[in-house]
């Protein structure tokens, strides 16, 4: 599904990511940790398509075709959904409003008729309630003064909303309480299927309880640095980076 | 001969034609010299800084109108609000249209203003209001000594007016340039409460100067609410002038909506005479082309307990220029005055420009008094976010913009004029999405 091979990107000058290799395939969970400033963020957006970093060397295939071309909103369309580190505030759009008219602009670009409003309606109460969303809750400005979980918990209602192949959650677990890290955790599991992907990104074990991973990649310096199954997480969480850090300066 | 030669020898032509009688007459006799003492404003002048007139003054206008030209209401229904009743009063080249009219006399007298300047049964309205809070600043001269056309609303007391009344002047550009100089005079008395649309329209792309009047007095407890939509094509100019005189516990608020036009001057007056008045002025600017507008407001806070509020919002794109000129005076009677002025702009291009500017005046010492001005881009991490959820760039920054100007379209109390300026925004900024936020 997703093919990344040799990736270099960089911004103003400054090289972030540094020859990454990344194979998903359909039906599989990878979970990317790494120390803060590694790249892991810098690698989701550049898959989504942030025109503000340069891709230097490289190629980013997504089902066959190279992306790296691409505007965001063309990779959205082929099903490339990011879950932002850090949502963006958009005073004066409405959830609701906001969610209508992506869906209606991935239809559109499908060549589909616009979604009839009372199947649009049934969608969001159902999404909504699947994330445990409250129906005032839609009504407010996008992400305006949203607490951090709220935040959080809004990505993944979208995500339900537009059912993407790929999915990059970029720290979704960070600011969710326990409860609302289960319900989070439950939406993204109720959404996989063998025909789609995830990509976490977290630094805790404690998602990946909930999340279980195929695959684990270690982020450091902007390059993978190791990769293994899912009880790579737990080493990591019980001996932290340094004994990486010091297998690669090694 | 340049226009204010052909002006002044015009309104000999027009004098001679005039009812000796009239009690306007003085007025206009004044008003002629006084347009002919001060001229056209220039850019020297500290308030025409910015909007130069020089190349619009350069046409060869046709001061009066040689012929009556019909139009048909189908090929101008669009200009309307036409999914709610209303009054309207039509002028097609400044000459009054009854067909596309419909005025009344039931109760209120919405009409023509021609009609109240010479018909005994107004003189008493057009002696206490006509001219007496229009400045004698030299448009607004020319304007009153050539006026003798326009709307003429007067809402007697305890009325709530059943349905808002359109103001609508067409230019049928028959003529290479037309000037027009619409007058009109609002009066509304105690407790009443009146909605007013106004569109200058211009069906072809021949030269228009506009150079309006509008006098609206809101007499004790009266709410008027005014809504100015200026999407006209480019070749038309509009100079608006508008003076708002209130009197206690009156509120009045004037929406603008400048979209379109080639150069719009919107002179924009509020005179509280009495206590306890709000005073509300909102205006929504999307620029494009070489486009230029210029806001121009006064609110003079004369006596205590008042409040204004202003929020004007402002996107320019491409080589457009926008100014927004604030003034707030508080006289030293005027305390516990609350004034709020807010000018947000976003410039969507490197060649546009926004000269935006506050002048408080204030003598009073107990006032609050908060101004702003901000002037950004289009926020890039939301571009990101947005078309990462497949919203395209166009679309993504049509978004923007709108959730931008939304603060002022949601205090707009008709929803079919909602519904008109957001179908205008989405044809300006080239999207179909239906921003029903
Ligand atoms: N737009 C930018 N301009 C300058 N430097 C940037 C920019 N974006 C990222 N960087 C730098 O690139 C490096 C990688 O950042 P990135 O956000 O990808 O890290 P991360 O692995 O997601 O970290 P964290 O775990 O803290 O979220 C950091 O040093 C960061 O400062
Ligand atoms: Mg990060």
């Amino acid at each position: 599904m997703l093919k990344i091979e040799n990736l270099h990107a960089s911004v103003e000058d400054k090289a972030i990511l540094r020859g990454i290799n990344l194979e998903v395939k359909p039906g599989e969970v990878h979970a990317i940790m790494g120390p803060n400033g590694s790249g892991k963020s810098t690698l989701s957006s550049v898959i989504a398509g942030k025109e503000e970093y340069e891709v230097t060397d490289g190629t980013i295939v997504f089902n066959e075709e190279d992306i790296n071309e691409l505007a965001a909103e063309e990779r959205a369309h082929k099903g490339v959904f990011l879950s932002f580190q850090y949502p963006v505030e958009i005073p004066g759009v409405s959830v609701t409003n906001f969610i209508k008219t992506a869906i209606n602009e991935n239809r559109k670009a499908k060549g589909l008729e616009d979604m009839p409003a009372k199947d649009m309606l049934k969608l969001i109460r159902e999404k909504a309630e699947l994330l445990e969303i409250d129906r005032k809750f839609l009504s407010r400005s996008l992400n305006e003064g949203f607490s951090g979980g709220e935040k959080k918990r809004n990505e993944i209602f979208q995500m339900a909303m537009l059912e993407p192949k790929l999915a990059i959650l970029d720290e979704t677990d960070s600011g969710l309480d326990i409860d609302a890290l289960r319900i989070v955790a439950n939406g993204v599991n109720k959404l996989k299927s063998k025909d789609n992907a995830v990509i976490v990104i977290t630094h805790y074990q404690r998602l990946l309880d909930h999340i279980v991973p195929d695959f684990v990649h270690v982020l450091y310096n902007g390059k993978i640095v190791k990769s293994g199954g899912k009880e790579l997480a737990h080493e990591l969480e019980e001996k932290g980076y340094d004994w990486i850090k010091e297998e690669v300066d090694a | 001969m340049d226009l204010k030669e052909k002006l002044l020898s015009s309104y000999l032509v027009f004098e001679n034609k005039l009812d000796i009688d009239s009690p306007i007459n003085d007025i206009r006799n004044e008003a002629i010299k006084t347009f002919e003492e001060k001229g056209f404003p220039s850019k020297k002048e500290e308030a025409w800084k910015y909007t130069s007139l020089n190349k619009v003054l350069k046409e060869d206008y046709s001061i009066f109108p040689k012929q009556e030209n019909a139009i048909d209401y189908k090929d101008v229904k669009k200009y309307f609000i036409h999914d709610i009743d209303t009054y309207k009063i039509v002028f097609i080249d400044g000459k009054y249209s009854s067909h596309l009219s419909e005025t009344t006399h039931d109760g209120i007298d919405v009409c023509l203003m021609s009609a109240a300047l010479t018909k005994p049964k107004y003189q008493l309205i057009i002696e206490n209001y006509y001219n007496k809070v229009a400045t004698k600043d030299s448009l607004t001269s020319l304007n009153t000594a050539f006026a003798n056309e326009g709307a003429y609303i007067h809402i007697p007391k305890n009325k709530i007016v059943d349905k808002p009344i359109q103001i609508i002047n067409f230019s049928t550009g028959n003529e290479s340039a037309t000037m027009l100089q619409p007058r009109n005079l609002i009066v509304v008395d105690e407790n009443s409460h009146v909605q007013i649309i106004e569109r200058h329209q211009s069906l072809t792309e021949n030269a228009v100067l506009t150079n309006s009047v509008t006098e609206i007095f809101t007499n004790k407890r009266a709410i008027v609410d005014f809504y100015k939509i200026q999407n006209d094509n480019e070749k038309a100019t509009l100079i608006d002038n508008t003076y708002v005189n209130q009197k206690r516990e009156s509120i009045a608020s004037v929406h603008t909506f400048s979209f379109g036009g080639k150069l719009i001057r919107n002179n924009l007056n509020y005179y509280q005479n009495g206590e306890r008045i709000d005073s509300i002025l909102k205006g929504v600017t999307i620029l494009s082309d070489k486009q230029h507008v210029d806001h121009n407001t006064l609110v003079h806070h004369i006596e205590p307990n008042c409040e204004s509020h202003q929020d004007y919002k402002g996107i320019f794109g491409d080589s457009s220029t926008g100014i927004f000129n604030g003034k707030i005076i508080v006289n030293k009677e005027a305390q516990k005055t609350n004034a709020f002025q807010s000018n947000n702009n976003i410039l969507v291009s490197d060649k546009a420009t926004i000269n935006s500017k506050p002048q408080l005046e204030i003598f009073a010492d107990d006032v609050k008094c908060s101004h702003g001005c901000t002037i950004g881009q289009l926020d890039e991490s939301a571009m990101f976010y947005m078309r990462s959820r497949g919203i395209p760039e166009k679309e993504a920054k049509a978004l923007l913009m709108y959730a931008f100007s939304n603060n002022v379209l949601s205090s707009v109390k008709i929803p079919e004029i909602k519904q008109r300026i957001t179908k205008i925004i989405a044809n300006k900024l080239g999207v179909n999405i239906g921003f029903d936020l």
